[in-house]
């Protein structure tokens, strides 16, 4: 059942919020003990929500546009009084004092928010992996990762748990683990979702983003958290992006832009049915254009460069005084490296090390500074590739979702697997990842469509034809 | 532009410093060489001549955003406080910083 139907039937009484909620629960409680997507869960918690929903309609009120309709969140967004790790053990046990906006969007919306998901730590990783309490399985084949870092949220998604979940995506974190595990994933423009209440990883290229089993309710939920905040400085004066209205309206005459760059180095299954989207596109009326872009490579690079560079700048706040655990020592210098030494895993640690190092002096011409011109011409090569075509269709990964420990001992392996999302993140651009069958081994096989800035609706009409195709 | 030379154990031992991180012996030999490994890939664009290209710092052109001086609730000082690991006199607390006085 899609998303309005769940709230059109919890509006009109046909079915409780109360019942929806209990379905829920029940699903994770049978199946989570092997998936591990959640971090928390409080059943009673999510009953009391369910309960005001219902409430709401009794008392003849509107419930909104999600009413009843469970949403499982990524862990590092803050929930008041929900415990908000980040997957991290210097964070484990803290209970943020206020909603991030996207949460109060959701709950205005009546929405159910059904506990928080595992990530690789501070959303640094590719596989969950890098969480410290244990990493997700995938649902669709248990031996292999979900992806990351929202790979909880995917997982909660593709096991039936929930129809929508949130993630973050900061080179690719939404749009991997939706392709690994089999469902629909966004990566909103940059600044078309609120960040406030969203734990700073890299914050010019962190975005918030919808997980959903279809096309139309990622459309729902990235319309219900879109829009300008005034608390995110960051935030676009532009109203939300109607994705809805046009969804249906048709790929013809569509210029769709086919990168070589973007597909090379994909496993042979994963760019056959990158092919059969580009020829069903094609057979639809779409105009497909080979414009080759070997620019959007260097991406790669200049990402593990500007990410970890302020990763290392945002994570320093975390120093055992404000929130967040401590381990005391002697001074408060000492007491410092004590609470981060203990609190951060070896990911976090590597990073904050690249991101010092990066920033350095002697170092930040090389390496900082040469990075972010390399972003420049990035931005600069989508604005030549988008004057020729409106959309790009390619892999979302190189190969389908890998086995646990197989990339683990080289970073750059693990790092590998992001090279086809971070250009969009670098250039502030949206991207989406939608099912597009499978693999040999029956594993899942996204498609990726990337646009310019705020073309979003344009993005939705592409993918919700794909997904017809993969339907029939 | 002059390559940098290779990254050594030296260097990670100063950015651990500097990040407020402690290093076991055995950390800093791993570390060195995944460290090394992917700076190895930062070489590409390092090398890169890109001329009078302008850096991006972010992807939106944005200065001054202002708000009007309106006064709002702020966050609970209770609830803030009662996240802190150490709180005195509705302060947060932290360890000596200045040795005392002879």
């Amino acid at each position: 059942m899609n998303v309005s139907e769940i709230s059109k039937q919890v509006r009109s009484k046909e079915r409780r919020a109360l019942s929806v909620a209990d379905d829920a629960i029940a699903a994770i409680e049978a199946r989570d003990g092997d998936i591990h997507a959640f971090l928390h869960l409080d059943a009673e918690a999510i009953r009391a929500q369910a309960r005001a929903v219902d409430a709401k309609v009794d008392a003849g009120l509107d419930p909104g546009r999600l009413a009843g309709v469970p949403v499982a969140i990524k862990d590092n967004l803050c929930q008041r009084g929900v415990p908000t790790t980040c997957a991290s053990k210097i964070l484990e046990g803290w209970k943020p004092p206020y909603d991030a906006t996207v949460i109060t969007r959701l709950a205005e919306a009546g929405a159910v928010l059904v506990g928080k998901t595992n990530l690789d730590e501070f959303a640094m990783g590719s596989s969950t992996e890098n969480s410290a309490f244990g990493s997700t399985k995938n649902p669709v084949d248990l031996s292999r990762v979900p992806g990351g870092s929202s790979g909880g949220s995917a997982a909660a998604v593709a096991a039936d748990y929930v129809p929508l979940s949130l993630g973050s995506d900061t080179g690719g974190s939404i749009r991997q683990p939706a392709a690994f595990c089999g469902v629909v994933g966004l990566k909103p423009t940059y600044g078309a979702v609120s960040r406030y209440g969203l734990i700073a990883f890299a914050s010019s290229l962190d975005q918030v983003g919808p997980f959903a089993r279809s096309v139309n309710d990622a459309g729902v939920l990235f319309e219900v958290i879109a829009g300008h905040d005034p608390m995110d400085s960051t935030s676009l004066e532009a109203p939300a992006p109607d994705v809805m209205s046009g969804i249906n309206a048709g790929v013809a005459g569509l210029r769709i832009g086919i990168i070589p760059e973007m597909i090379e180095g994909s496993s042979d299954e994963v760019r056959a049915r990158v092919t059969t989207a580009h020829d069903a596109l094609r057979a639809a009326g779409a105009t497909l254009v080979e414009l080759p872009a070997p620019e959007l490579t260097l991406g790669l690079a200049a990402y593990y460069l500007i990410a970890p560079a302020e990763a290392s700048s945002n994570l320093a706040r975390y120093d055992g005084v404000r929130y967040g655990n401590r381990v005391d020592a002697g001074d408060v210098s000492a007491m410092m490296t004590a609470t981060r030494t203990a609190g951060f895993g070896d990911e976090v640690k590597r990073r904050i090390m690249l991101g010092t190092y990066a920033l350095s002096a002697g170092y930040y011409d090389a390496y900082y500074g040469q990075a972010q011109k390399v972003r420049t011409l990035i931005i600069e090569t989508f604005n030549r590739l988008y004057g020729q075509c409106d959309l790009i269709v390619g892999a979302t990964t190189p190969t389908t979702a890998f086995e646990f420990g197989s990339k683990t001992a080289d970073p750059m392996s693990m790092y590998y697997s992001d090279i086809f999302t971070i250009p969009s993140n670098l250039a502030g651009h949206p991207a989406m990842s939608v099912p597009f069958g499978s693999g040999d081994a029956g594993l899942p096989i996204g498609v990726q469509l990337l646009g310019p800035a705020l073309s979003e609706p344009t993005l939705f009409r592409a993918a919700k034809f794909l997904e017809s195709e993969v339907s029939q | 532009m002059s390559d940098p030379h290779p990254l050594d154990a030296r260097d990670v031992i100063k950015v651990a410093s500097l990040a407020r991180l402690s290093l076991s012996d055995d950390e800093v030999e791993r570390f060195t060489g995944q460290l090394a490994r992917i700076l190895e890939s930062a070489a590409e664009i390092a090398a890169l001549d890109l001329g009078d290209l302008a850096p991006t710092a972010h992807p939106l052109a944005l200065a001054n955003v202002l708000r009007d001086d309106v006064v709002t609730a702020s966050l609970d000082r209770d609830e803030v406080l009662g996240q802190a690991p150490s709180v005195n006199d509705n302060r947060f607390s932290v360890p000596k910083i200045v040795g005392e006085a002879p």
